[in-house]
């Protein structure tokens, strides 16, 4: 319970559904003080009051966990350090797999209970389907297609029929404090938003070189390529125009040689997508099927076959501002829900030899 | 369900109960001057009177606040405050390493704040301060210490400590020695006047009274600086309209406790060894912390190797036995107990420990839904424990 809306609602259906529920906040903060600045953090002493209090309302016992150390390590270093390797992470993705998922589900099996729920906007049906939520905007299974068959099994979303709007209604009804409390979006440990800062802190300022990726030539210096993102344009600040007066985009991140290429619009186009460390829940290796390939990002149909160890998407039509770290969900459309097939950790987009 | 939490918070005696809601009833205010103000600055004064007696002190000694945490404040602040601006010299506040939070972050305050300096006595393997260290300690920097602070009894593993040997160590060379008996009143024998105290604190709620109302008992020559500026009410040292009802169940609860006292106490403890044994039976590795000579009588805490104490006591709750794994928390999570670390555990050792203490109506039944639910507990906490070492 992060002491938002959803999962309080969650608890409460749960609840709700004959389950013997025990509420549980999670402390991520190593020093309780550090991340606790911002309003939004997602481990403020606010936040845990909140939760606190929905517990009490809803009647469940009430814990804090503290995962600040598991946290620390599989989430925000390797935050830091996907950064350092030039790849793009997703925290909140890593939070579930190592976090939620694992080292909470484990010691709640270890002590007893059957099932980890959370208030994620996604639907896991009697079928064991993980589905897209009702709710398109605020749908979640992007960032649960990570999970395994056996944590799919020991999870609950009970939300993923409703919409934020519903769940925030009865939320009200319920008499839930938190019914109007604002989303959060930010990364929960970097409180004023400031990822830039935040990984220059951690990993010091490597000012490099900002090469055009068809020249060669350099255009510019920058304070550290972690700072950059695949398919960024904005802050980049080069004084020399390209001939065709044109914006240029980051292409790739090379930290070897600490250098940032950029180049037109277009040559940021792929269409092959290779990835690593496949979860894989259909039976068929091979599937015709849509990709999703960052968080909220758009849908491309593509052709997408899987081993034991790597993914390749060949995609239908070419995508944008595809970055390593980043994950590739697949998913069946289905009218009940697009399905989740499998998701993958993308290592590289390319552009087909055909298409150069 | 199973309250084994007394040190967290006791039952109301229905005597103090019955004499909170009496004196509710009642108009006045024990500061004005009319018929119905005098009415309450007797149950006042009467409570006074009745609580001096009954911890052997006179009547001008007690001091009544909002509970024990303002009363320590006002004892290390107060007597550091008040003998610092008589004497510059006098900057140095000397505490125990095992004293509750609201004497050891007073006293951290003090040194952030006030300059002050601040030395933790060690405490042996049992939790227990040395007096003849802290002689040695007062011999040398006797003129440079504002004030001595010493616990009576500890709130976590209950170890008691020699506290009239170590007031007169610090009597010996002039400094005043203040003593939170908060766990200490009703459990074993205080006396003020004996102790050779300069200050001593106790509250209400953990004798049977209520919640919101204690005492410091201070020594009439003990220079003290108030906290809280205002009416003047208790002496000039402390302010506030004074908490009739509050202050009359507190006597109430107090009184009654130390009037049954040893009776209670040798029940009470007999039902804690049977505990003690028959955790140990359950658990064979199990290890009781604290002395096992110098223990307030409902003490039991246990390390249980393997475990985390949260997982413990959320396993524990859910089968409707309450106890407290003893230590502080910051925003509800854990922190290894700063009183078992001093006592030389190691971060796994504190962070396994379990508190259970009995009191005034606990019975073998409480023991027994314990030991009921214990061993399920323990084997499941120790697998839950096994997720956090290194895959």
């Amino acid at each position: 319970m992060s002491g938002g809306v959803d999962s309080a609602v969650a608890a409460a259906r749960a609840r709700d559904a004959g389950h013997d529920v025990t509420g549980v906040h999670l402390a991520l903060a190593r020093n309780p003080q550090t991340f606790r600045t911002g309003a939004r953090g997602c481990c403020t002493l606010e936040d845990s009051r909140d939760a606190r209090r929905a517990a009490d309302v809803i009647g469940i016992p009430f814990y804090v966990w503290d995962m600040a150390e598991e946290f620390h390590d599989s989430v925000v270093d390797d935050f830091v350090n996907e950064y350092a390797a030039g790849r793009t992470p997703n925290p909140c993705l890593r939070c579930n797999e190592k976090i939620k998922f694992t080292a909470v589900l484990d010691r709640a099996v270890a002590l007893g209970f059957d099932a980890v729920v959370t208030g994620h906007h996604a639907r896991l049906g009697a079928d064991g389907l993980l589905r897209r939520s009702v709710d398109l905007p605020k749908d979640q299974s992007y960032v649960l297609a990570v999970l395994t068959r056996e944590q799919l099994d020991r999870s609950i979303f009970p939300l993923g029929d409703s919409t934020k709007e519903q769940v925030r209604a009865e939320a009200a009804a319920r008499g839930l404090a938190v019914a109007d409390k604002p989303d959060s979006h930010d990364i929960c440990f970097i409180a004023d938003g400031d990822t830039r800062g935040f990984l220059e802190s951690r990993l010091g300022a490597a000012p490099g070189d900002i090469v055009d990726g068809r020249t060669g030539e350099t255009l510019g210096r920058h304070n550290g390529a972690y700072g950059f993102t695949i398919g960024q344009r904005k802050g980049l600040d080069l004084r020399v125009p390209a001939e065709d007066g044109r914006p240029r985009y980051v292409l790739s991140i090379t930290p070897v040689s600490n250098t940032v290429t950029v180049g037109p619009r277009e040559d940021l186009e792929v269409d092959v997508v290779s990835a690593t460390r496949p979860i894989w829940h259909s039976a068929s290796l091979a599937e015709d099927c849509d990709v999703q390939l960052r968080a909220h990002g758009e849908v491309v149909a593509a052709s997408v076959s899987v081993t034991a160890d790597a993914l390749v998407a060949t995609l239908r039509s070419p995508a944008r501002g595809v970055a390593a770290g980043q994950a590739i969900v697949a998913y069946r459309p289905d009218p009940a829900g697009d399905i989740v097939l499998g998701s993958a950790t993308i290592t590289a987009g390319t552009r087909a030899a055909s298409h150069a | 369900m199973a309250y084994l939490d007394h040190a967290a918070t006791t039952p109301m005696l229905p005597a103090a109960l019955d004499a909170y809601v009496a004196a509710a009833r009642e108009l006045g205010n024990p500061s004005s001057l009319h018929a119905a103000g005098r009415g309450a600055r007797r149950l006042v004064e009467e409570s006074r009177e009745r609580l001096a007696a009954a911890l052997g002190a006179r009547p001008s000694e007690v001091v009544f606040t909002s509970g024990g945490t303002e009363a320590d404040n006002l004892a290390a602040k107060g007597i550091f405050w008040a003998r610092r601006d008589a004497d510059p010299r006098k900057r140095r506040v000397v505490a125990s390493a095992v004293e509750h939070h609201a004497v050891l972050d007073a006293v951290d305050w003090l040194e952030r704040h006030e300059g002050a300096e601040a030395t933790l006595q060690p405490v042996d393997g049992a939790g227990r301060v040395d007096p003849e260290a802290l002689a040695e300690l007062v011999r040398a920097h006797g003129d440079e210490i504002a004030v001595v602070s010493v616990q009576w009894a500890n709130n976590e593993v209950g170890t008691v400590q020699p506290v009239a040997a170590l007031a007169a160590v610090a009597a010996a060379e002039g400094v005043p020695f203040h003593t939170d008996a908060v766990q200490a009143v009703g459990q074993v024998p205080v006396d003020f006047a004996a102790s050779g105290a300069a200050a001593l604190t106790l509250t209400g709620h953990k004798v049977g009274g209520p919640v919101g109302v204690g005492a410091l008992l201070l020594g009439r020559d003990v220079p003290c600086t108030p906290l809280l500026h205002g009416g003047g009410q208790e002496r000039d040292v402390r302010s506030g309209t004074l908490d009739t009802p509050g202050v009359v169940a507190f006597a109430t609860a107090v009184e009654a406790a130390v009037t049954g006292r040893q009776e209670r106490a040798e029940r009470v403890a007999a039902l804690r060894d049977d505990l003690v044994g028959r955790v140990r039976a359950a658990v064979p590795d199990a290890i009781l912390n604290g002395s096992p000579v110098d223990r307030l009588p409902g003490n039991a805490h246990f390390s249980f190797p393997g475990c985390e104490g949260d997982a413990l006591l959320l396993l524990l709750d859910a089968q409707g036995v309450y106890c407290s794994t003893g230590s502080a928390c910051s925003a509800g999570v854990a922190q290894p107990s700063h009183v078992l670390l001093a006592m030389g555990a190691d971060d796994g050792r504190a962070r396994s420990s379990l508190r259970f203490t009995l009191g005034h109506d606990s019975t073998k039944a409480d023991v027994d839904a314990l030991l009921g639910a214990l061993p399920g507990a323990v084997e499941r906490a120790r697998r839950a424990g096994a997720w956090k070492t290194p895959r």
